[in-house]
């Protein structure tokens, strides 16, 4: 069974959230690590949930990247195995340069919670292989900084790398301005790597995954990845037994 | 300046300060006249309160803890309790309105997590001035983002609340806020400094010179001088509590607590003395050994220093270490500042030199309490008057409404709302917007449903019938929600109590809640008294804000307000009467504040709440609202913006022996509109006989337009964008940034 780590820096708060879902919901093997760990290797993937890590009181994330959990990180997805940055979390995985871009305040200049629409962009990542492009999901944001922002050489590296795989958009999938709750850029609500192993998304799967509290799309982005790293689990098994 | 000046000008009485001289056989140095005077403030002691909160009844099967301690306690069954209390952040939020409020909601989920609760959610209950004026709108975004930028960032969600507009508050805007927190019965925490010999240690931040006399501050009517008071106003750091919180819920744990309290008002001196009183012991403090943000703070400064996140714990003598390693986890300070004694003296000295030696009966229960005079006002022989027949019934009744529901009081509040992290927790089964918030708890079927009241201009009018029905439309929030009303916390706001008015209408209101909440059976737990609301002799309506707290059992048995489906009919429960007193369209349509309040028959309320907790129990209920202001056609509206977008609704003739406006806008009590499937309507027709309240059916669901025959027929999108953007517009009017430009332009001329 896939083992998760669940970071949680000093000011996480969606880290019991994370928790909730993936050890109570989804039955899987589920450990808070403390930011100041520094070896993961246990881990088949890691969850960096939302919150306000060090209070942001600098710059969203820019503390927490320097947390020596975080070089523990970089070594996990060096290896391929799958990162999820929620909220906060892809806020430091910006800042900790694992992710192109930056994330800046809302065009609102006010913090947003809300329910939003996001278009599936990119099925080839391990978080959203069980998706069609296209899909629709309903899923809560709550952020003051997430507005994605990117010089146009980025964004064209990532459009032209299909490294966005999430965008804002309207009951219909229509990816319009005013279905663009924060001013992204292009309506981007979550990008991956080049490799798609690390993914970084400012809307909140986790709060999304019991119709109790409003709704349950969240839960394809976590079959999602659970369904991959069994499968990956077996291919490894089947390769160490040939 | 002599020691007396120097206590009178503290605010302690000729009389006050006689007392302490004689108790003490001297002259109260300097740090004692600090402390004593503030223990001995309003804010602090209740002085001109304590009489009156005894009339309150605060006992019930389910209560595990009354007022008294940092918060009220409620069984909810096997062996879960929540922790409740609402508290004011008036004073501090007038002057500086974003650290005002963000330490208002800092404090009481201190005052919450103390008691060994995790807290899990948060209410507002705000009252602003004209919203046409300028200052209301920087009041209202600064209190609004001060409140978010603090709940949002601990990670705690603002499930719900209340917000009001009235010329009243201009000079004297109201933040009262309210925390909830689950804990185990068995793993409940209080502030008891038992066990002579044992270390008393204090943590969280460092002690700095802010806020130093908030409590007295909070004693005080404001002058024009208020805004030089700021030093006085805390600075929130949410990150701090945030790692105080999960620091303190990791060492109870441990079972090394004897006992903790925050350090709210008064810092370091309310609760190492109320901590003692309540045990009956002494403590002895080295004042040296506080962790401080600068050199060279006095004892008095460190004493009575109201910085924020900050918790004296007493623990078990010899497991200092087992403490200190969490705290220092947590990157937060830690030190042994003191000892409990049995001297039942509070004893602190500074490098070994006595600084302070009082008995801790003076300071905390022989602090003066005062029977102050009361006197029914003049103003009420005016206002009570209102003759009906006198107010002319507009002509274009639908144009009525949309002014109505987009007017700030009525409007969505979706845009204040939405800047509250109120899903963070994931419990929010019903998040703002419907009549209670409803809050899951992990772990069990059950559910708490949550909801803040108070119809100040009632209060105003009646404070006897207005703060009963702040009880009972909490009560009737609840019952619509599908939950049991348990117990309640409140928040009461007045003006200057030495006036014989003010001490009357609060005597008065206290006499409407105790008697509602004992018909009710919702026992008062904790809360709260707010005076000296006044500015420049101008006072706010006395405004007893009530928080209720409910029980679902089975939280699949909840209801919201909003429709479900088409063809479901409408039915209205209770009655309506030939009542205008008071009401918001009085006021907005008409310009005027006067007639007695809609009554309100307990006895009555008490039926309609039983019938309405039954037909939500049985599932036979698609949605339940609670009709309050702006009447039948706002709640029938209100039922309607669903969110998922607007509902229409067809409503048959309601003609009858009442006027076409009182019939839509009148503020009748004890009234509630469900939606059913037809095929229900005998289970609720026997439900509601049984328990003698009138239903009456009026209406379907279904359409695009709201209909109601005769009177209101106008398209339902158009209605609801009407209400889902009036706040906002009225917020960003041409009139209003008009007026902010033109008071920038007069305050650098003046310059």
């Amino acid at each position: 069974m896939p083992n998760f780590g669940l970071v949680v820096f000093p000011g996480s708060n969606c880290d019991h959230d994370c928790y909730h879902v993936i050890k109570h919901m989804f039955k899987q093997e589920c450990e808070f690590v403390w930011h100041e760990e520094k070896n993961l290797d246990r881990f088949d993937s890691i969850i960096l949930p939302g919150g306000f890590s060090y209070g942001d009181y600098l710059r969203t994330g820019a503390i927490a990247r320097f947390s020596p959990v975080m070089k523990a990180v970089e070594k996990l997805a060096s290896e391929g195995r799958p990162i999820m940055g929620i909220c906060n979390g892809f806020q430091i995985l910006v800042e900790a340069g694992l992710l192109p871009g930056a994330l800046i305040k809302n065009s609102s200049l006010r913090f947003v919670c809300k329910w939003v629409n996001i278009r599936v962009e990119n099925t080839n990542t391990p978080f959203t292989h069980l998706m069609r492009r296209g899909d629709l999901l309903r899923i809560p944001i709550a952020h003051g900084e997430g507005n994605f922002f990117a010089n146009q050489d980025d964004i064209r590296k990532l459009t032209e790398n299909s490294q966005v795989v999430f965008k804002y958009c309207d009951e219909e999938g229509e990816t319009t301005s005013q279905s663009n709750p924060n001013g992204s850029i292009e309506n981007i609500a979550g990008i991956c790597n080049s490799q798609g192993n690390i993914l970084g998304m400012m809307p909140h799967p986790e709060r999304c995954c019991e119709e109790t509290i409003g709704g349950e799309d969240g839960k394809a982005i976590f079959e999602s990845l659970i369904s991959w790293l069994e499968k990956s689990e077996s291919q490894a098994l089947i390769r160490t037994h040939v | 300046m002599d020691n007396k000046s120097i206590a009178l000008s503290h605010g302690v009485t000729e009389g006050e300060y006689k007392k302490i001289v004689d108790t003490l056989g001297r002259e109260p140095n300097i740090t004692e006249i600090g402390i004593l005077s503030a223990m001995w403030s309003e804010h602090c002691s209740y002085k001109s309160s304590k009489v009156h909160l005894k009339k309150l009844p605060t006992k019930g099967e389910r209560v595990v803890q009354g007022p008294g301690e940092n918060a009220g306690i409620v069984d909810v069954g096997d062996d879960i309790c929540v922790a409740f209390k609402m508290e004011s952040h008036n004073h501090p939020s007038f002057i500086e309105p974003y650290q005002g409020a963000a330490t208002g909601v800092g404090g009481i989920l201190r005052d919450i997590f103390t008691m060994g609760a995790r807290p899990i959610a948060l209410l507002d209950s705000l009252r602003f001035g004209d919203p046409k004026l300028p200052k209301t709108k920087y009041l209202v975004e600064g209190i609004v983002s001060g409140i978010a930028g603090y709940g949002n960032c601990i990670g705690i969600p603002t499930v719900g609340g209340e917000v009001y507009f009235e010329e009243c508050y201009n000079g004297n805007p109201l933040v009262n806020v309210f925390a909830l927190g689950v804990m185990n019965k068995n793993e409940i925490f209080r502030g008891y400094a038992k066990g002579v010999g044992n270390p008393v240690i204090c943590v969280g931040s460092k002690t700095g010179r802010d806020g130093i006399h908030g409590a007295v501050m909070a004693s005080e009517t404001f002058t024009r001088e208020a805004e030089e008071k700021r030093p006085a106003v805390q600075v929130g750091d949410p990150f701090t509590e945030k790692l105080l919180l999960e620091a303190c819920l990791e060492l109870f744990k441990t079972g090394v607590v004897v006992g903790i309290q925050d350090m709210g008002a008064a810092g370091l001196t309310s609760s190492s003395t109320e901590m003692a009183e309540r045990a009956g012991t002494g403590i002895i403090l080295n004042i040296d050994k506080v962790p401080r943000r600068e050199a060279g703070m006095t004892p008095y400064e460190v004493m009575l220093s109201e910085s924020q996140e900050r918790m004296l714990v007493v623990l078990q003598k010899g497991k200092e270490e087992v403490a200190e390693k969490i705290f220092k986890k947590w990157a937060l300070d830690f030190a042994v500042i003191g000892e409990v004694k049995d001297t039942s003296r509070l004893n602190i000295f500074e490098n070994g030199k006595a600084v302070v030696d009082l008995p801790i009966n003076l300071i905390t229960n022989d602090a003066p309490v005062y029977k102050r005079p009361y006197r029914k006002p003049d103003y009420l022989k005016d206002v009570k008057k209102l003759k009906i027949s006198s107010i002319p019934v507009p002509n274009d009744l639908g144009r009525v409404f949309l002014n109505l529901i987009s007017s700030p009081n009525l409007s969505s509040k979706r845009w204040i709302y939405e800047q509250y992290d109120h899903m963070v927790r994931t419990n929010t089964a019903v998040p703002p917007g419907s009549d209670a918030a409803v809050i899951r708890i992990k772990g069990t079927n059950k559910a708490v449903a949550l909801t803040s009241n108070c119809n100040s201009r009632y209060c105003y009018l009646d404070p006897f019938a207005g703060s009963m029905i702040a009880v009972t439309e909490s009560a009737r929030n609840l019952a619509c929600s599908g939950a049991v009303p348990l117990a309640i916390t409140d928040c009461l706001n007045f003006g200057n109590p030495e006036k014989p008015e003010i001490m009357w209408q609060f005597k008065k209101a206290i006499e409407g809640m105790s008697e509602a909440a004992r018909v009710l059976g919702t026992p008062v737990v904790s809360g709260n008294v707010s005076f000296y609301n006044e500015t420049e002799n101008k006072v706010i309506y006395p405004t007893p804000t009530v928080a209720m707290v409910g029980l679902i059992e089975d939280l699949r048995k909840h209801v919201t307000q909003w429709l479900k489906k088409e063809g479901d009919i409408l039915v209205l429960l209770g009655e309506t009467k030939e009542e205008l007193g008071g009401s918001e369209y009085l006021k907005a349509v008409h310009g005027q504040v006067s007639g007695p309040p809609p009554q309100i028959d307990l006895e009555a309320e008490s039926r309609l709440i039983s019938t309405l907790i039954e037909a939500t129990q049985t599932g036979i209920i698609s949605s339940a609202h609670d009709i309050s202001e702006g009447g039948l056609a706002v709640a029938i509206a209100e039922s309607c913006f669903t969110p998922n977008g607007p509902t229409g609704v067809k409503i048959k003739s309601l003609y009858g022996k009442i006027r076409e406006d009182v019939l839509l806008f009148g503020e009748s009590q004890s009234r509630a509109i469900v939606s059913l499937d037809k095929k229900n309507i005998h289970k609720l027709e026997n439900i509601a006989s049984k328990h003698g309240i009138p239903i009456e059916l009026i209406g379907i669901v279904g359409g695009d337009r709201l209909f109601i025959e005769g009177l209101i027929d106008i398209p339902i999108r158009k209605a609801y964008e009407s209400w889902a953007f009036g706040f906002e517009n009225s917020l960003k009017s041409k009139i209003f940034s008009h007026e902010l430009t033109q008071m920038i332009t007069n305050d650098i001329s003046r310059m």
